[in-house]
């Protein structure tokens, strides 16, 4: 055994350590009557899978560390000031001092999201259903696709001066404006998200409920939207959370405001995000410390959002 | 006098087969003298868009009887059983030609509902497929659709008797239908099309999915069904037909010799037993004793 080369030393692919190799095929050579644990991987070849691993992990690795330092600077940051008194209490009128927190932003944000999903979701499903079960391919679902994708890409300072010039010159900022923008941004997310999501019922669902001598209104209510609904959930969910971050927006819709007010119109509102950047631009020290609290908040509520709409996806997704 | 309705207006080969088929109906046994079919077929074509799929098929469904549908692989066996209750017409582009009597009634002339032939006539497909419900909601659905008032638990009870999925299910009908393994999804699948109480079941290749032992039950299951309903299967398992069926469609495709343009054709239509043992085609007889397909 001793005195026998190292195989391993050989060429490139598999080696065999019989002297009577046979075939050579790309790489390696195979002997007739050799049991596999005689056949080892070369040296080289063992020496590229871990260069090639290696490789992917360090990719991984720099994918990952902007999360891992947003992360880090948010909650460390954030925790510092994030206690039950920034939680339920609003901000001070003078921004430079400390204590306080972003209740009214929180109020805000949560009518506005609330509002804007309401109208979005409802209407964004139907969209979605009228795409893949009626229009199809017409021009007008065409249309609708096309406007749908270029909507998603808009930059959203533009949703918010159009609801500027339509809505608040007219009747002045306020939740509703707020709500009507985020609606806007939200519904063309919606509408792709269930559209894709409603492609993935199998037709032969489809096809057994027709048989069953069932309407079309009756397969899309019982059928359709049942088995697509953990899907549909999570691109709303989704599209909850785009919302709950949109700050542009919100500046020309909502404006901002350091009042707790749970108006719909007729004052300004604050949101969280109006309320982080408020406080990000202070030159003083209690502004931002509460604005990265802030982060932090909004960080955890679209986490939880995400998380939430995971679970309900992985817990009853379609099945075949 | 049905007949010689039959035979007007056949293409030339149809009338000799028809009418030798009807004329043995006469004298098998006295039971089926003045039994109406429960479907016609005169003259059916189909298109696919501007492709010919199936050609001239004339036949009669008999009730209360289990009719075979053969022939090799893209003959139109699927495309036609699929005219049988206009579920053809789900796919776009579909063209259908040619007359489908139900009782005398021709499903496609204007203003026919497709939902209401398919109310009378149900299907069962090649894969099981269950709706992502429990097992009491697959068969509830079709009778929640159509308006059913009687007491839903009896229905759901009776209907997994009929399909002998009962002892199997009957502590677990909260459960799941996708747990079911195949065999016993493909009997979920016929108890629920038994549920809307059809009166003619369709079957689309309803065993090749199967393991044999869950085929042995389906077939078991077709004639206890048969006493009840009439059956079409359509089969690519010629041990099947001949086990199972009471009369056979031999179907064949036809090739253009110019175009490559391939359809389905009836061959021969008639008893099981004369299309195994005494086939009149020389097509028939090369695929049932297995020389091609």
């Amino acid at each position: 055994m001793n005195e026998r080369p190292d195989p391993r030393d050989a060429g490139e692919g598999l080696t065999v350590t019989d002297a009577a190799p046979t075939t050579r095929w790309a790489g390696g050579r195979v002997g007739p009557g050799l049991s596999l644990r005689e056949c080892r991987p070369t040296r080289r070849r063992l020496w590229r899978n871990r260069r090639n691993t290696g490789l992917i992990v360090l990719a991984v690795g720099l994918t990952l560390i902007p999360v891992v330092l947003i992360l880090y600077y948010i909650v460390s940051k954030g925790i510092v000031t994030m206690d039950w008194e920034f939680l339920t209490s609003s901000q001070p009128f003078s921004l430079r001092r400390s204590g306080g927190g972003f209740l009214n932003g929180l109020i805000g944000t949560a009518i506005m999201v609330g509002l804007a999903t309401v109208v979005s979701v409802p209407l964004g499903i139907l969209g979605a259903v009228y795409l893949v079960e009626y229009g199809k391919s017409n021009w007008l679902a065409k249309l609708i696709r096309f406007f749908s994708d270029v909507m998603t890409g808009v930059p959203s300072i533009f949703v918010g001066l159009f609801v500027y010039t339509a809505l608040v010159v007219q009747f002045g900022f306020g939740a509703l404006m707020g709500a009507a923008s985020l609606a806007i941004i939200m519904m063309p997310i919606v509408v792709r998200s269930t559209e894709e999501m409603l492609k993935l019922v199998p037709p032969e669902l489809k096809d057994a409920s027709y048989a069953l001598g069932a309407a079309k209104w009756q397969t899309v209510l019982k059928v359709i939207l049942p088995s697509a609904a953990p899907g549909i959930t999570t691109g709303a969910m989704l599209a909850v959370a785009r919302a709950a971050g949109e700050t542009a927006p919100l500046l020309l819709t909502a404006l901002g405001s350091l009042q707790l007010t749970a108006k719909l119109w007729g004052s300004p509102i604050q949101a969280l995000p109006l309320a982080i950047f408020d406080g990000a631009r202070q030159p003083f020290e209690a502004g931002q410390a509460r604005a990265w609290a802030g982060a932090l908040e909004l960080l955890i509520i679209v986490l939880v959002f995400t998380i939430v709409a995971r679970v309900v996806a992985s817990r009853s997704r379609i099945s075949r | 006098m049905n007949h010689e309705m039959l035979m007007t207006g056949v293409e030339p080969t149809g009338p000799s087969r028809l009418g030798a088929m009807t004329e043995r109906d006469d004298t098998r046994d006295g039971k089926d003298l003045g039994e109406k079919p429960v479907f016609t077929v005169r003259d059916l074509g189909v298109h696919y868009g501007k492709n010919l799929a199936l050609k001239d098929v004339n036949l009669e469904i008999r009730p209360r009887r289990i009719t075979a549908i053969i022939g090799p692989s893209g003959c139109g066996k699927s495309t036609l059983i699929r005219c049988f209750n206009r579920m053809n017409e789900l796919i776009p582009g579909t063209k259908v030609s040619g007359e489908v009597l139900y009782h005398g009634e021709n499903i496609y002339a204007p203003g026919v509902d497709p939902v209401v032939v398919r109310r009378h006539i149900g299907m069962v497909f090649q894969r099981p497929n269950p709706f992502p419900k429990s097992i009491y909601e697959n068969i509830a659905f079709g009778a929640k659709i159509n308006g059913y008032k009687g007491d839903m638990d009896e229905l759901v009870e009776r209907s997994l008797r009929q399909a002998a999925l009962w002892d199997e299910v009957k502590n677990q009908l909260k459960k799941s239908a996708l747990d079911l393994s195949g065999g016993q999804q493909q009997r979920l699948c016929i108890a629920r099309a038994i549920a809307v109480e059809p009166d003619v079941i369709l079957m689309d290749e309803p065993a090749s999915a199967l393991d044999p032992i869950a085929t042995v039950r389906i077939e078991d299951l077709m004639q206890e069904l048969k006493q009840d309903y009439s059956i079409v299967i359509v089969t690519h398992n010629m041990q099947q037909a001949a086990r199972v069926s009471d009369e056979t469609a031999f179907l064949y495709t036809e090739v253009d010799e110019e175009t490559s343009a391939r359809w389905g054709i009836l061959v021969e239509f008639g008893d099981t037993s004369e299309i195994f043992t005494r086939p009149r085609d020389k097509r028939t007889e090369d695929y049932v004793s297995g020389r091609f397909g």
